[in-house]
């Protein structure tokens, strides 16, 4: 490769489009010949091509898009992985790695003429290591997996996604996962010292190494978080944190979303890092206060929870000053846990923020951008103004520790103009939080949701050197193409359609 | 940031250098030009482009150009009770925040707060091509597209020039003490990673010669519980201070001899093992940090065995300060980490204006 513009870009690989659509007919013959070179290198149940067989593949966390993928295999050894990714290499067909289907932006989502790789088998724990304080672990080892192995040494993996209990490690390298103690204890990329896997010409390669550093550039950062855009990830070896000996939260209401703003601004300008700082907004409160009863005020503007963990004298000292500056910062109500369940039972509703926003909506669409905190208010009072603009509800909770917010607005998928006021009112979010310094995903990653909001928040060159990137890694361009980098093609359409406004955005994807 | 003459001689600069398929080679203080390959090229000086352009105590961000002087940087964090928490050394006065964020070297409490990498939101780059590119951001959470800003840690300026990055910070901790033991080393090791393992405020440590330091940093309730759960000598702070900073710049009595000993032909190895890998089988004087994870040899021995002996612990070892270096400072690459390494600086640079061969010879 000698200059970027002589790349041949992933997203212009034909399978990588699925609306362009490939007749049923190209798709069985195509189906054939992987199955014919795929059968013998797969015991026969890890080969799945028959339309009912592949049907659960055909999306993960992100409902509203779906495709059914040419065939899924499922291989139970390191070997069959290599196999698979060679014989996909030698026939030119994209594979798409998925782990447990949890994310939220399709990244796992299949294509027309692509192999779906499902690790779901990669599911043992291989080493707890107490006195190095590491995991080492099959990457469909679920997250709370590793937590919950490592607790009888008093130790556990920090990263805690509200999808812990079924989302996958390799999963989580893949979106660069945070959870709602991050600002503390960081994302993936901070706890996370060595991955295996593959190229995608099936050679194995190890990133990091379970020193603290490893030779030459850190290629660990680009791969957490790419997506499964740069390697197919086996096996992961994380780090073990000393559980805190004790968390205690604050729950406070505000009577006004700007001071709950200020009052996250107002925590950190103490000198306090939060073990977690979380807000719910008065629509939220009241959807998950009807759903776990956790006594949460139904009055408040905002809600703020914020917790404190160490020795039981530090979080004494902590949630003394924590208490102090939410006063400070007209807090209307404060009520501090007095156990560990009541502790939960704050957390309780905040953790069911997306079940409880089902059950008052037939459909949500959850965003994930992320602002620079002193934003909040604004950001917030934008949503207010936009939910006239497109005629629908938004339900907010925030990281707000890390400004990263999830606004969940209510729709119904059956009435097709809801689902294009949804989308059009996602984007809008997106592109405010990015006008406001911020980018269009804190932790969910871009997959297909957002590859036109890419082409707001980067520019062509950006792009063009991130292309660049995963073409040094994945030369063919078969993992997982088509995610996450936007084309100059589709960047161009995308600001036409700006122009002309009310044109679908993601046109070029199928829906349903 | 386009509009800033200081930015515009860089590009110029860059511009030419392609347009006469010169090389160039990126320097700010000049203060790490023992680190890594030699240096080659014209120099491309950062220090035109300098000072901190935003700065937001509560959002715990700071963004600053290349040329600024990290003393500068930490000066001002300093004024509103903040820092970077992994310590970057000043192996000099002149230390830059672009040097800084390129060799991506940490200090002592690395081990418990993480590294440049792990600080770095993100960063705007001066590529081959002469085009200016932003990666990351000013928010904490951020994953939009590959984190390319973390790539550039470490990098050596081999990807491009680093113009200006993002940087997390932290509150300054209430508290701070150091506690020494006089233990071997095998059973520092063993001591230190136990404690380790306990919620306990554990922010640096380093053995020497039969002595192994312990710095704890947190809520004072946390820092004087774990004084009295650890026991030890206490250090009185000033000493403390002084014993640690020493450590970060290397100019502290062990790395002092080393620097004399590489006068003399000998070397500074640094070696980056898993921390509770066993004494490994290398000749010369050590000193451990991180908690057993970074070892500093002094030796005259030969590359080789030194090399094996961090590889077959699952580490590796640079060649940190040596007259000659014709092992290689850095531990060989296989493929395919080899190839892709090769790709990734055509990616950026296509025509190798960038410090030639400084991470590698022929990358």
């Amino acid at each position: 490769m000698n200059a970027p513009e002589r790349i041949e870009t992933p997203n212009d690989h034909p399978s990588a489009k699925p609306s362009t659509g490939p007749s049923a007919d190209e798709r069985a013959q195509r189906r054939a010949q992987v199955v014919a070179e795929l059968a013998p290198l797969l015991p026969a149940h890890a080969l799945l091509s028959r339309s009912e067989d592949t049907v659960p593949y055909e999306c993960d966390g992100l409902t509203a898009y779906r495709q059914q993928p040419l065939v899924v295999v499922l291989p139970e050894t390191e070997d069959q992985v290599a196999a698979v990714l060679r014989a996909c290499d030698r026939l030119g067909v994209p594979v798409v790695a998925r782990g447990a289907g949890t994310g939220l932006s399709g990244g796992a989502l299949p294509l027309a003429l692509g192999v779906t790789l499902s690790l779901a088998k990669f599911n043992r724990i291989l080493k707890v290591d107490v006195l190095a304080r590491t995991a080492v672990v099959q990457c469909g080892v679920r997250n709370l997996a590793i937590s919950e192995a490592a607790a009888p040494f008093g130790l556990y993996y920090a990263p805690d996604p509200s999808s812990q209990i079924a989302c996958s490690i390799g999963g989580n390298v893949a979106e660069n996962s945070g959870g709602v103690h991050c600002l503390k204890y960081g994302l993936t990329v901070h706890n996370v010292l060595r991955v295996r896997g593959f190229t995608g010409q099936g050679e194995p390669v190890e990133f990091g190494s379970e020193a603290l550093d490893a030779a030459g550039l850190d290629l660990m950062s680009v791969l957490i978080g790419s997506e499964g855009m740069l390697a197919v990830v086996t096996e992961v070896t994380v780090k073990l944190v000393p559980k805190p000996l004790q968390a205690r939260c604050i729950m406070a209401s505000f009577d006004d979303i700007r001071k709950a703003g200020d009052a996250v601004a107002n925590v950190i300008a103490a000198g306090i890092i939060p073990a977690g700082l979380e807000m719910m907004d008065k629509p939220m409160t009241a959807a998950v206060e009807d759903f776990v009863q956790a006594g949460y005020d139904l009055n408040a503007q905002a809600i703020l929870l914020c917790e404190s963990d160490g020795t039981p004298e530090e979080v004494a000292e902590e949630i003394g000053r924590m208490l102090d500056v939410l006063a400070g910062s007209g807090a209307t109500r404060m009520e501090v846990s007095k156990d560990e369940a009541q502790r939960l039972k704050f957390w309780s509703g905040r953790k069911n923020a997306f079940p409880a926003s089902g059950r008052i909506s037939p459909d949500y669409m959850c965003m994930d951008s992320t602002i620079p905190r002193k934003r909040l208010a604004d950001i917030l009072l934008a949503i207010g103004e936009m939910e006239k603009k497109y005629g629908l509800r938004c339900a907010n909770v925030f990281h707000a520790g890390d400004g990263n917010l999830h606004p969940l607005i209510l729709f119904d998928a059956n009435d097709p103009d809801q689902l294009h006021r949804c989308e059009l009112f996602g984007a809008d979010i997106l592109e405010t939080s990015v006008a406001m310094g911020g980018s269009v995903t804190g932790e969910h990653g871009v997959g297909v949701e957002k590859l036109s909001s890419m082409c707001v928040q980067f520019s062509d060159a950006e792009r063009q050197q991130m292309l660049a990137v995963k073409h040094a890694f994945d030369p063919a361009g078969l993992l997982n193409p088509g995610k996450v980098i936007p084309t100059l093609v589709r960047c161009a359409e995308y600001g036409r359609m700006h122009v002309k406004r009310g044109l679908l955005p993601f046109a070029d994807i199928p829906r349903f | 940031m386009t509009h800033d003459p200081a930015l515009q001689i860089l590009i110029d600069q860059v511009e030419a250098a392609r347009a006469a398929g010169a090389q160039l080679r990126i320097r700010g203080g000049g203060t790490k030009d023992f680190y890594g390959e030699p240096p080659q090229g014209e120099l491309l000086d950062t220090t035109v482009l300098e000072g901190i352009s935003s700065y937001e105590p509560t959002e715990l961000v700071v963004t600053a150009r290349c040329g600024t002087a990290l003393a500068t940087l930490e000066a001002a964090l300093a004024e509103k009770n903040q820092y970077l928490p992994f310590e970057p050394p000043h192996f000099g006065p002149g230390t830059t925040v672009g040097g800084m964020v390129a060799a991506g070297l940490s200090g002592p409490a690395r081990v418990s707060v993480g590294a440049v990498r792990d600080y770095v939101l993100g960063a705007t780059l001066l590529n081959g091509r002469a085009e200016v590119l932003s990666f990351g951001g000013q928010v904490m959470k951020n994953v939009a597209g590959y984190d390319v800003s973390r790539l550039l840690a470490g990098s050596l300026g081999t990807l491009g020039v680093i113009l200006e990055v993002s940087l997390k910070v932290l509150p300054l901790a209430p508290a701070t003490a150091t506690v020494r033991f006089e233990l071997a080393q095998i059973s520092a090791m063993q001591k230190i990673n136990e404690w380790s393992s306990l919620p306990l405020p554990i922010n640096a440590s380093a053995w020497w010669d039969g002595m192994l330091v312990v710095r704890l940093r947190g809520a004072l309730a946390a820092v004087q519980s774990a004084l009295q759960a650890l026991g030890g000598e206490v250090i009185e702070p000033t000493q403390a201070i002084a014993f640690w900073r020493g450590l970060r710049n290397h100019d502290d009595e062990y790395f002092e001899k080393a620097k004399q000993a590489v006068a003399h032909g000998g070397a500074l190895w640094r070696l980056s093992v898993p921390s509770t890998a066993p004494p490994l089988p290398v000749s010369g004087e050590q000193l451990i940090e991180w908690g057993g994870a970074q070892r500093w040899l002094c030796s005259a021995a030969p590359a080789e065995p030194i090399r094996d002996a961090a590889a077959r612990v699952g580490g590796h070892a640079t060649l940190f300060m040596a007259q000659d270096k014709s092992a290689g400072a850095f531990a060989p690459l296989h493929a395919p980490l080899d190839r892709i390494h090769r790709e990734l600086k055509k990616s950026f640079d296509p025509q190798g204006v960038f410090n030639p061969g400084r991470l590698y010879p022929d990358l």
